[in-house]
């Protein structure tokens, strides 16, 4: 049998279209946005205002540039807005996800547990602007009308949490998290059903005779083993939300320029905003709008790159698609 | 269980604190799956009540004019782009798996496994902007159904690749062994033998690349544009519309009628994506 046959070769040089494909991503993004990078420095990063400037007037040279007059792009604002929006998300998340896995792996009847666990792994092939729909027709009413004056009413001596400080439209940080600890949940949790199923039975029948309960065994025993697994399972989930797009522009509000006060004002995310606005950076003459917008999609792409690659260091073999 | 040691009957404070604690262990554990089960349950019913209400014949045989009318439009986009996505797709994703079952247990092949899973999990959005600067603006296709399905192509590329490579490589070693020891040549195993038993694995694969094509928004915003009128076959210089871009806009318009529309586009979506997952799930636990 020879090594490499042509056949071989053929089906390698298939196979290379994908590396080739990510390598195209970053080569383009980032000889797009080029300009953009000299231009914005440290500044993008930095600084909380993001503005287009003056589209009417001719378009002034500053810092050996052509851009319009009092053009100023900072997403600083985005940064936070999405740091804080997948923060919460996981807050959320983990212990629905660890409470879930447990449930699937070691409550329900072996009978109900493959109906039950699919109905978890729907939860994730749900697309996104599906959510932002339901989050628009249920979701933020429900946060504007009861849990938002309920949490204020508990927490409300507190500014942050209180809705009496924002528009109360029920569009926020809060809005958004829920939502996006909703998408992720499922990932954490079958990462974590699939590892708890993996635990070796003599663990588990050591525990037990030493006098353990059930939920001691499952706590106690098998968490701490699979407790790398859940950190990746994590990870995995947060790579998910950092680069959520639509669900979050649907209900987030879509803030500009201001950093949220309470958990209930407006944000939006570096996706969000590069998607809501892309045909306002269009009408600058001199591109530098949407060469920013490039940048800030190079900035997702390292963010996301760099949790993944995380994500796939904890879990051995983790991928987003499950072996079914 | 440890209270078959106590021989008085009676439990000590301690074991009485650590079962009251276990109790309420499983009931929140039974509480966070209903916090992730009734939500999902409730958009379900939400969505086939309100987009089952505005179902009618004329849903399917009009388009829309932007606040009324059907979906046909948008329906024949969907089809044409999720498909068109496959086209490009299945030939590079089972490529790409046939290449990492077979042959791929070298440092090539876990170098590809490596940036495929990285590929999966970049941002759609991201894709689309490379997209939009590449073949919108670079090329000069402006929004149209060819730069849609090509960004959908390399969303669901990695899928189908990984997807192809673990179905191919349930398939026995013995088969491949008896086919080259009957003198069989790597083309003539790798398609007669190793595809052809795998291929439930790899249509499985397709569809549910296609469910997540059909499900895809933020991407074609940045390709395919959006169009009212019906898809005239033209692969560039010409927007084209799709079903879930109705949804996205017509919930924020302020008539009765845009959101029926984008209720009835989100059932439409829902449906196939459903359909294509519980389906492929039930098909898979019964062959297993």
């Amino acid at each position: 049998m020879k090594r490499s046959g042509p056949f071989r070769l053929c089906l390698a040089a298939i196979a290379m279209v994908i590396p080739a494909a990510l390598i195209f991503i970053v080569l383009f993004l980032a000889q797009y946005a080029w300009q953009a990078i000299f231009y914005n420095g440290v500044r993008f990063v930095g600084t909380i205002n993001w503005s287009l400037g003056n589209l009417y007037a001719n378009p002034v040279v500053s810092r050996g540039y052509h851009v319009p007059i009092g053009a100023d792009y900072g997403i600083l604002a985005f940064i936070v807005g999405t740091l804080f929006s997948s923060f919460l998300a996981i807050l959320f998340a983990l212990p629905v996800a660890v409470g879930t896995a447990i449930f699937l792996a070691e409550a329900v009847p072996a009978r109900l547990r493959p109906g039950l666990s699919m109905l978890v792994e729907l939860v994730a092939v749900v697309p996104s602007v599906v959510f932002g729909l339901w989050g628009i027709y249920v979701l933020a009413p429900l946060i504007s009308h009861d849990i938002g004056p309920g949490i204020t009413a508990i927490l409300g001596f507190i500014p942050f949490f209180n809705i009496n400080n924002s528009t109360g439209s029920g569009f926020g940080l809060l809005t958004a998290s829920i939502v996006l600890a909703l998408m992720i949940t499922p990932i954490i949790a079958t990462t974590l059903y699939d590892a708890l199923l993996q635990v070796p039975r003599e663990l588990r029948e050591s525990a037990v005779a030493l006098g353990a309960t059930r939920f001691e065994v499952v706590t106690k025993t098998m968490l701490p083993t699979v407790r790398v697994t859940l950190i990746g399972g994590v990870v995995l989930g947060l790579g998910r939300a950092l680069g959520e797009t639509m669900a979050v522009l649907m209900v987030s509000g879509g803030a500009l320029n201001y950093l949220p006060g309470t958990i209930f004002t407006p944000i939006s995310t570096m996706a969000s905003f590069i998607l809501s606005q892309l045909d306002s950076a269009l009408q600058d003459p001199t591109n530098m709008a949407v060469k920013s917008l490039a940048e800030i999609a190079l900035v997702l792409f390292v963010i996301t790159l760099a949790v993944n690659a995380a994500a796939r260091v904890l879990v051995r073999g983790a991928t987003f698609v499950r072996n079914l | 269980m440890s209270a078959t040691f106590d021989t008085k009957g009676k439990r000590s404070a301690l074991e009485t604190r650590r079962r009251a604690l276990s109790a309420a262990g499983w009931v929140l554990c039974g509480f966070a799956f209903l916090l992730i089960a009734v939500p999902l349950l409730d958009l379900v019913l939400t969505i086939a009540i309100k987009g089952a209400s505005a179902f009618s014949i004329k849903l399917f045989t009009t388009s829309s004019n932007g606040v009324k009318g059907g979906l046909l439009a948008a329906i024949v986009g969907t089809a044409v782009l999720s498909l068109g996505a496959l086209i490009f797709a299945v030939p590079i994703g089972v490529g790409a798996g046939m290449y990492l079952s077979e042959y791929g247990q070298n440092r090539l092949g876990s170098v590809i496994r490596f940036l495929s899973d990285t590929l999966t999990g970049v941002p759609s959005i991201v894709l689309g902007y490379f997209s939009y600067i590449t073949l919108v603006i670079g090329l000069g296709w402006q929004f149209s159904a060819l730069a849609g399905s090509i960004t959908l192509a390399i969303m669901i590329v990695p899928y189908l690749a990984r997807i192809t490579e673990l179905s191919l490589r349930r398939v026995p070693i013995t088969m491949r062994e008896a086919a080259y020891a009957l003198g069989a040549k790597d083309r003539t195993v790798a398609f007669k033998i190793v595809l052809s038993a795998g291929l439930p694995g790899v249509i499985t694969g397709a569809l549910l690349a296609l469910a997540i094509s059909v499900g895809e928004t933020a991407p074609l915003i940045q390709t395919a544009g959006w169009s009212n009128y019906l898809w005239t076959g033209k692969l560039t210089h010409e927007p084209i519309g799709y079903l879930t871009y109705v949804i996205w806009t017509f919930i924020n318009q302020p008539y009765k009628s845009a959101h029926a529309l984008a209720f009835a586009a989100a059932l439409l979506v829902m449906l196939v994506v459903l359909a294509i997952n519980i389906g492929v799930r039930i098909v898979l636990r019964r062959r297993i």
